[in-house]
């Protein structure tokens, strides 16, 4: 089962790297990873998608492991959590003449945006939770895509309380 | 007060208790190293090779309880010291390594002698730090002081670029410390000691398997009194090796790979056991899924990553081993010695540990008669090998802070630098490192350093021509097919050795030169002394249990 696990750490260097290094030395699977800063400018907040391997063990040993770092605040498990979850793409879409309609189509049907137009291509952008965005790419993947990029996930509890 | 960042760092070593430095200059270091010059409170240590004085602070920590200092240069220096702090982080020893870094704008440009030492260290320090503002020095050393010494211990690094060394500041420590990050808990859970005592109370087949962490919370007389009043068998790990005294009747002496018989029965028969600052290593455990197979684990540990990371634990309790013993002290009532410790005496009898006495020079019996020479009141460090083992099994050790081995990553070299740093912090105690013929040669250059500093510190090689252990592996499931493990040839003359560095050196080839050459090696009181024990050359460790084995399955002799 994937978690996806919130890590507020002081924004430190070398926090990220500790962090990171930490998953491919103890041989755990980050599925995705994204940084950035928060509320506060002493913190930043590491969002990481991992891989449990179905072994609750696993998923025990990482959270232990990463408060074991003397720069890490906060480790939260959000997988039973209701949380906002988002990831952005961006994908450069192959769009002839005959099949920019669909793709339009498509393009609002899932709310993404087309924030680049050439000759021959798109580039569309599009934010939503993973299986949203897996479900577009399934859709446009006929069209031809021509290049992909893909954020890591970030979550926010919903709510007061905090993430 | 304004003064320099190497100026900071000494006064800020007097602050947190430093007094001694082992180290070796070089040109990032040259501001440090000039502060120094000024300073009377603080004694440096000029050792031969960096790696020395990283197992010298080691030596010093374990022995006394206090941090370890270590220093050396950028680049290879601190490179040189990586094998030393890997080693204190593996088996939890609370030192502060400092290094010297090429100046700031100078760093990322691969520099002349610059090694990103930080990034290199990462996986191998409790924390570490690359210093580049000097405003940030007090506080660096400050925290790096309270990371190392609190908590589970462990090595932390500071990293000095030149320029920053240089650079003044107005001078201030700081006396508070909020690292809210940072916070080990040290006091157990009422509701889960509780649970504990009630398993206690209730168990027909308990055992105690202490290890390293009673030694560092300083929790051997809870230990005792909590043993005492279960009359409970207790098996101490190598790293635990004088929590529980090895004379006590209820000492079984190390479990595991090659621990007694009775240990690893004990363990396997048990119906509880209390697992008390210890990490299930896999030399203890041997194959996990066999391991204890009838025992609940209750566990004690300052770190909460080791709780469930081996063995699935029935009451976890995470804190300090002596505020938690002590809490569950006052819940547990004495319990009559029942079959259950009759049981273990017999398989105390049945199987002790023993060697046989035939042919040419024992190791086993050096130890013992070093044991006996010494009251069991000394030092102990070895290097890693059959001689640890033999050292573990034979001497027989009645005090925590006496017995220093490198359990966890098994360092060669590490027991010689390793009995100076006691030596240093110990002056008036015998110190011995139990050394093999190919350990002793890892970091014999630290002889120059026992010498300039008048070390007494003695040297038992047992030496059999052969990296030992590595030949029994290759004897027993490599159908002897010896490998690079005879060092007979090119084999140095160690008694001339000893005497060209200005140490003593003896030479014993037979069992009743063993006793007169330690007392002798115990009169030299100005410098160390090296004793070279011709041993029989294929004597093997035993007991035995193969790696990855059932540890109730084991070779006994």
């Amino acid at each position: 089962m994937k978690h996806t696990i919130s890590v507020l750490v002081e924004n430190r260097p070398g926090v990220l790297a500790r962090a990171a290094g930490l998953f491919s030395r103890r041989g755990f699977n980050i599925e995705s990873l994204a940084v950035s800063n928060t509320e506060d400018p002493a913190t930043s907040r590491m969002t990481i998608v991992v891989e449990d391997e179905d072994k609750p063990a696993v998923l025990e040993q990482i959270t232990k492991q990463l408060y074991k770092q003397i720069d890490v605040i906060k480790v939260m498990d959000h997988s039973d959590e209701s949380v906002i979850s988002r990831e952005l793409s961006l994908i450069k879409l192959n769009a002839d003449p005959k099949s920019r309609a669909e793709i339009m189509q498509l393009v609002s049907i899932f709310r993404a945006n087309i924030v680049d137009v050439a000759e021959k291509t798109f580039i569309i952008e599009i934010t939503g939770d993973a299986d949203k965005i897996d479900a577009f790419e399934g859709m446009v993947e006929k069209f031809g895509i021509q290049e992909m990029v893909r954020t890591g996930r970030v979550v926010l509890v919903r709510g007061g309380a905090a993430t | 007060m304004t003064m320099t960042g190497a100026q900071a760092l000494m006064e800020s070593l007097k602050r947190e208790g430093v007094e001694v430095i082992f180290g070796f200059p070089g040109g990032a270091l040259l501001p440090v190293y000039d502060a120094l010059h000024a300073e009377t409170a603080i004694r440096h240590v000029l050792v031969r090779h960096e790696q020395g004085a990283a197992h010298m602070a080691d030596g010093y920590a374990r022995s006394t309880g206090r941090v370890g200092v270590c220093m050396a240069t950028s680049g290879p220096g601190a490179t040189n010291l990586v094998t030393g702090i890997a080693t204190a982080y593996m088996d939890s020893v609370p030192i502060v390594a400092i290094t010297g870094q090429v100046p700031v704008p100078a760093i990322g440009r691969d520099s002349f002698q610059e090694a990103d030492i930080t990034g290199i260290t990462m996986p191998i320090t409790k924390h570490n730090y690359l210093l580049k503002r000097v405003e940030d020095l007090p506080q660096v050393v400050r925290h790096a002081f309270y990371i190392a010494s609190t908590g589970r211990r462990g090595p932390v690094l500071i990293d000095l670029p030149r320029d920053v060394a240089g650079a003044e500041l107005e001078y201030e420590y700081p006396e508070k410390i909020d690292l809210r990050s940072y916070r080990p808990t040290v006091k157990g859970h009422e509701l889960m000691i509780r649970r504990a005592a009630e398993m206690l109370a209730a168990a027909e087949r308990p055992v105690i398997y202490a290890g390293g962490g009673v030694i560092a919370s300083g929790a051997s007389e809870e230990l005792v009194a909590l043993a005492e009043r279960l009359n409970a068998p207790v098996t101490t790990t190598l790293m635990g090796k004088g929590a529980f005294p090895d004379d006590d009747p209820l000492c079984l002496g190390m479990p595991g790979m090659h621990g007694t018989a009775y240990a690893n029965y004990a363990l396997n028969d048990a119906d509880l056991i209390l697992a008390v600052g210890v990490r299930f290593d896999d030399r203890v455990t041997g194959k996990l899924d066999t391991f204890a197979p009838k025992a609940q684990f209750i566990h004690i540990d300052i770190d909460p990553a080791e709780i469930g990371k081996s063995v699935a634990v029935a009451v976890p309790i995470v804190g300090d081993v002596k505020q938690v013993l002590t809490a569950l002290l006052k819940r547990v009532s004495a319990r009559e010695p029942g079959p259950w410790l009759a049981t273990v005496e017999e398989w105390k009898q049945r199987y002790p540990l023993r060697y046989k006495t035939d042919d040419g020079l024992k190791p086993q019996f050096i130890i013992e008669e070093i044991c006996r020479a010494t009251g069991g009141e000394a030092i102990v460090t070895t290097e890693v090998g059959q001689q640890q083992m033999w050292a573990a099994q034979y001497y027989r050790c009645q005090r925590p802070r006496r017995f220093l081995s490198s359990g966890g990553l098994g360092t060669m070299g590490y027991g010689f630098p390793a009995a100076i740093g006691a030596q240093v912090g110990n002056p008036d105690a015998a110190v011995w490192d139990i050394a093999g013929d190919g350990s002793i040669q890892m970091n014999i250059q630290e002889l120059a350093t026992a010498v300039s500093n008048a070390l007494p510190v003695k040297v038992a090689i047992m030496n059999n021509g052969y990296l030992g252990m590595v030949r029994q592996w290759q004897e027993l499931f490599f159908d002897r097919r010896y490998s690079q493990v005879d060092l007979a040839v090119g084999m140095p003359d160690f008694v001339k050795l000893a005497e060209a560095y200005g140490a003593v050196g003896l030479r014993v080839a037979e069992p009743e030169e063993v006793r007169p050459a330690i007392d002798q090696a115990m009169g030299v009181k100005d410098r160390p002394c090296l004793i070279d024990f011709w041993i029989s050359r294929e004597e093997n460790v035993m007991p035995f249990v193969p790696a990855g084995g059932s540890i109730d399955q084991m070779m006994i002799d």
